[in-house]
């Protein structure tokens, strides 16, 4: 238990913040009113946004303990305990969740028409689920959360979806479930071979031998691959995208495709050291992939939201490709890059979204030549646009740089030529190319546009959704300092555990090979 | 007397039903009272619940494992018939006949958990089946199909069969130790166990209960008669005698010791094969009672790992299972039987926008098959994940891996259903109307799927002392 720190000025800061947005529910069980329904889970979700401030003024960056830390027996009998903390690996996602939801009820206010108390109960428990997947410290909490959040955004889907919204949720759903179910079992193995212990950090480093580790990294990595997504297990990525309301379009992008990375960096590289660098190589060229085909996909799509799908599974792949090189460029980028991912996809998907209420229509065709009726809007979507392609003076071009550069060091750092920085490269370049097509399409179109005269430009309540998201795109762009920061103690500590394992599996290798 | 309470009970409540019946009472006064009866056994239950002692020459036990397991029965049997009291597919002449069988099995049910003597547990178990054996065929016969007769005929064929199975491996018990008390039994079984005709007996007793928990390769009448009996009446068949059946099987697999590979190999494959039939069967249902009666046999599957791990655990866990599995489904078919307001039978596209219909059973079937599909937070995930920890502490990595991979193929009709009440709506919904008790007995079967799933501990605290009980 040594690694928990309790916050004793603000004991319980948590769990309130995890179980606040459950409770905010009740009131929306008794009340059924449309308006108190969006009023209320805007308050709710403001209130768990502010609060959750305190967690960075409290944040202590000179330990890599897990801060804020609870611990409660919970089922006695099989040593299942409620354990949470956060430490620099989860933080910054922590405070992009309570920060997206806010918005993702303004995204919804005049979106969602039916069924809108179902609606903002859906996101109230997703926020709950999803803010204590990344603090949960206990395997079976961790896994139960991660799974029940299966089913309100199975509903989201479902319910408020586009015209092949069932065909769309059925894939998440199955998708995701199937992928997890494996890493249940290598969670209960795991458990046994730790006196019997759920406990994560006393799961990690724990010399398993290495077919073990390499099960149980398949296993993990099943899940999270899924999750990312990672090329080839991200099809049912465009199908949700697309489907989804923009709210959840946005959660799925800011906050569930986080899950898998961050599963990669919390589980995978400390609980199976051994395999997780036995198996960097093709994970990394499977990132590579994901990059790669992403790009091109995205360059053929006509459809605006499969569009920024398609861009997603490329920018995923970018941060597996920063965890996987095991230096603290890649994996600080990655974390950052899963930051920006959030705040630039999040940001375009209410674009697209904004779009959509006004033309009821996500095609590209049907949205060109808006600029010159919709000015205010496409100054944001140029900005979010910049920002995705990784535009200097942007957000991602920091997080793309900082992972590019530690692809190159893992490169050189091992005397080889490198290949693996050079093949992402094409990456970038694709993102530019089928960004900027979209942008010039839908700022100025050409000759042939449709009569968009009628269209009204963003009103004051979008652009309170929207201006936020442009802020931090230009802090992050100008000075990540301060968030890097946040993140480098955890991020060290981690590699440096990771480093002699790293020069113990070469020297291992090595001596298989002679 | 306090010690057969609940059997006096339900002795006295079928004699009122059979009286009723004589003196043609309308049906609401049958209606109502049946309700009013199943309160008075629930409450004579409960009463008896810390009852101890011995009757009949003490052929017949009274303790906390017995005592417990006719709380769930006697729970589950109100439950069934607060929402089941309606009896749509029924003639309104034959509602008497059909309750007093109901009552006359539930009292062989709550025999069968006392006995602790093979001929009793026989004549118990021999007096709830003949009973249900005439209720399955009661249906009104409105498609003309006599699907209820084939089903009636199935389910009473396969019946016979398996308890001559049952009466076989009782005869050779008698034979190898000389007694059919399971006191004996106990203490002279383990010892044996290296000699195959024991473990053939073992086996063949645990077929005959194989067969009422559904359990591969005693499952062939699921289907059929799910589907021909009346929805009240599958309600009824798919949760109680499921109880009774696992309180048979916890004494049996307590009564041998694990010592050799051959029974713990046969149970294996048993449950393996159980949860891969029922659930890739599923799959391609149209029926929701068939789904959920394919679905039940991969239940069963899961209930039979608790058992083979041969741990109080274990058997604790597989009790927890069941309560749960009983609780999760009667909430589905509590929303089966409100829906079917003709007490037809319902395909999975009868539910189309069930949510604009009738909102509370929408979340009740929504919750409810969440649960039966194993995903957090509610009591099915839980069950699942303790039973696959019992498993894997035995080292069952291959069983585990199994029952994992069969929680994944399950969600895809479980998904079905739901997708069809919630995620498409009609164009002209018509409201159904759920009596006052109806809404309030889903609620409190959705806070018991809920309660369970969270917080398990004194659950498990619970059915571990059941369990000692008997050991």
């Amino acid at each position: 238990m040594d690694q928990l720190l309790a916050y004793p000025e603000f004991p319980y800061l948590l769990s309130i913040l995890i179980f606040l947005p459950l409770l905010g529910v009740v009131p929306l069980l008794i009340i059924n009113s449309d308006s108190f329904s969006r009023n209320w889970t805007l308050i709710v979700t403001i209130i768990v946004a502010l609060l959750s401030i305190r967690l960075l003024t409290g944040f202590d960056t000179t330990t890599t303990k897990f801060q804020f830390a609870e611990s409660y027996t919970w089922i006695g009998p099989l040593n299942i305990n409620y354990q949470v903390g956060i430490d620099g690996i989860s933080i910054l996602l922590f405070m992009l969740t309570t920060f997206i939801m806010p918005f993702c009820v303004l995204a919804s206010w005049s979106y969602i028409k039916k069924r809108v108390r179902t609606f903002m109960v859906c996101l109230l428990v997703m926020e709950t689920s999803m803010l204590g997947v990344f603090v949960a410290l206990d395997f079976v909490l961790f896994y139960i959360l991660w799974e029940a959040m299966l089913i309100p955004m199975y509903l989201l889907i479902g319910i408020w979806g586009g015209p092949r919204r069932i065909y769309a949720s059925i894939k998440f759903f199955l998708y995701t479930l199937a992928g997890s179910v494996l890493m249940l079992v290598a969670i209960i193995w795991l458990y046994q071979q730790n006196n019997y212990s759920f406990f994560i950090p006393d799961m990690m480093w724990g010399n398993y031998s290495f077919t073990a580790q390499i099960f149980i990294f398949i296993a993990f990595f099943l899940a999270f691959a899924i999750k990312v997504p990672m090329f080839p297990f991200h099809t049912w990525l465009p199908a949700a995208h697309v489907e989804a309301p923009t709210a959840g379009s946005v959660i799925l992008a800011s906050v569930l495709l986080k899950m898998g990375t961050y599963g990669f960096l919390r589980f995978a590289l400390p609980i199976t050291p051994d395999a997780a660098i036995y198996l960097a190589q093709p994970v990394l060229w499977l990132s590579i992939a994901g990059i790669i085909y992403g790009g091109l996909t995205a360059l053929a799509q006509q459809d605006m939201k499969k569009l920024i799908a398609y861009s997603s599974v490329g920018h995923m792949g970018f941060v597996t490709l920063g965890i996987f090189v095991f230096n603290s460029q890649g994996v600080e980028g990655a974390i950052l890059q899963m930051v920006n991912h959030g705040i630039t996809t999040g940001a375009l998907f209410l674009c697209v979204g904004m779009i959509y209420e006004r033309t009821h229509s996500r095609e590209l065709y049907s949205a060109t030549g808006v600029g010159k009726y919709m000015p205010i809007f496409v100054t944001f979507l140029a900005f979010f646009s910049l920002s995705s392609f990784g535009f200097p003076g942007t957000n991602s071009f920091v997080g793309e740089f900082m992972i590019l550069a530690g692809a190159f060091e893992f490169d050189t750092s091992r005397g080889v030529f490198p290949w693996l920085a050079l093949a992402a490269i094409p990456g970038a370049i694709l993102a530019a190319a089928y960004m900027l097509r979209m942008l010039q399409k839908v700022v100025w179109g050409g000759t042939n546009n449709p009569d968009q005269s009628w269209i009204t430009d963003l009103n004051a309540r979008e652009i309170v959704t929207l201006a936020p998201f442009l802020f931090f795109v230009l802090w992050i762009g100008l000075g990540p300092q301060p968030f890097i920061d946040l993140i480098s103690p955890s991020v060290t500590a981690l590699l440096d555990t990771l480093e002699s394992y790293q020069v113990q599996t070469i020297a291992s290798t090595e001596m298989i090979l002679h | 007397m306090m010690l057969f309470l609940p059997e006096l009970t339900l002795l006295g409540a079928s004699l009122i039903i059979f009286f009723l019946g004589i003196a043609n009472a309308g049906t609401t006064t049958v209606k109502n009272a049946v309700i009013f009866l199943g309160a008075l056994v629930f409450g004579s239950t409960l009463i008896a619940a810390p009852q101890e002692g011995h009757l009949f020459f003490d052929t017949y036990r009274i303790d906390s494992f017995s005592q417990n397991f006719k709380v769930l029965i006697g729970g589950s049997l109100f439950a069934v018939l607060l929402f089941g009291n309606k009896l749509r597919a029924l003639k309104e002449e034959i509602h008497p006949e059909y309750f007093f069988f109901l009552f006359v099995s539930v009292l062989g049910l709550m025999m069968l958990v006392s006995g602790v003597e093979l001929l009793t547990i026989f004549i118990a178990l021999e007096l709830s089946s003949f009973a249900v054996y005439i209720m399955v065929p009661m249906r009104d016969d409105s498609g003309k199909f006599h699907l209820q007769m084939e089903a009636g005929a199935k389910y009473l064929l396969f019946g016979v069969m398996a308890t001559g199975f049952m009466l076989l491996g009782m005869s050779y018990y008698f034979g190898l130790t000389g007694s059919t008390r399971l006191d004996v039994l106990v203490a002279q079984l383990p010892g044996m166990m290296d000699q195959p005709v024991a473990v053939v007996a073992t086996v063949l007793v645990l077929s005959g209960f194989f067969y009422k928990l559904a359990l591969f390769p005693f499952h062939f009448w699921v289907p059929d008669v799910y589907e021909g009996a009346a929805n009240e009446t599958t309600a009824f068949i798919a949760t109680v005698p499921k109880l009774a059946a696992v309180a048979l099987l916890l004494r049996i697999v307590t009564m041998v010791e694990n010592n050799g590979d051959i029974i713990v190999n046969l149970l294996m494959l048993c449950a393996i094969l159980s949860m891969f039939y029922g659930n890739l069967s599923a799959l391609v249902q149209k029926d929701i009672k068939r789904v959920l009666g394919y679905s039940g046999i991969a239940h069963a599957g899961f209930v039979l790992m608790g058992l083979l791990v041969f741990q109080v655990t274990g058997y604790a866990h597989a009790l927890y299972y069941i309560t749960g599995y009983v609780v999760m489904n009667l909430a589905c078919f509590l929303v089966l039987c409100s829906v079917a307001t003709k007490g037809e039978n319902l395909q999975i596209e009868d539910l189309t926008g069930l949510y604009q219909r009738s909102p509370l059973m929408a979340i009740t079937l929504l919750i409810g098959l969440f649960a039966l599909a194993g995903i957090p937070p509610f009591v099915g995930f839980m069950g699942k994940f303790f039973l696959l920890v019992d498993a894997l502490r035995q080292d069952y990595l291959f069983l585990v891996t199994m029952a994992a991979i069969n929680t994944a193929i399950a969600i895809y009709y479980y998904l079905s259903i739901v997708r069809v009440a919630f995620c498409s709506s009609e164009e002209e919904p018509t409201t159904i109307g759920i009596p006052l008790h109806v809404k309030m007995l889903s609620i409190v079967l959705l806070a018991i799927i809920v309660i369970m799933g969270i917080f398990p501990t004194q659950f498990i605290l619970y059915a571990e002392n059941t369990i000692l009980a008997i050991l």
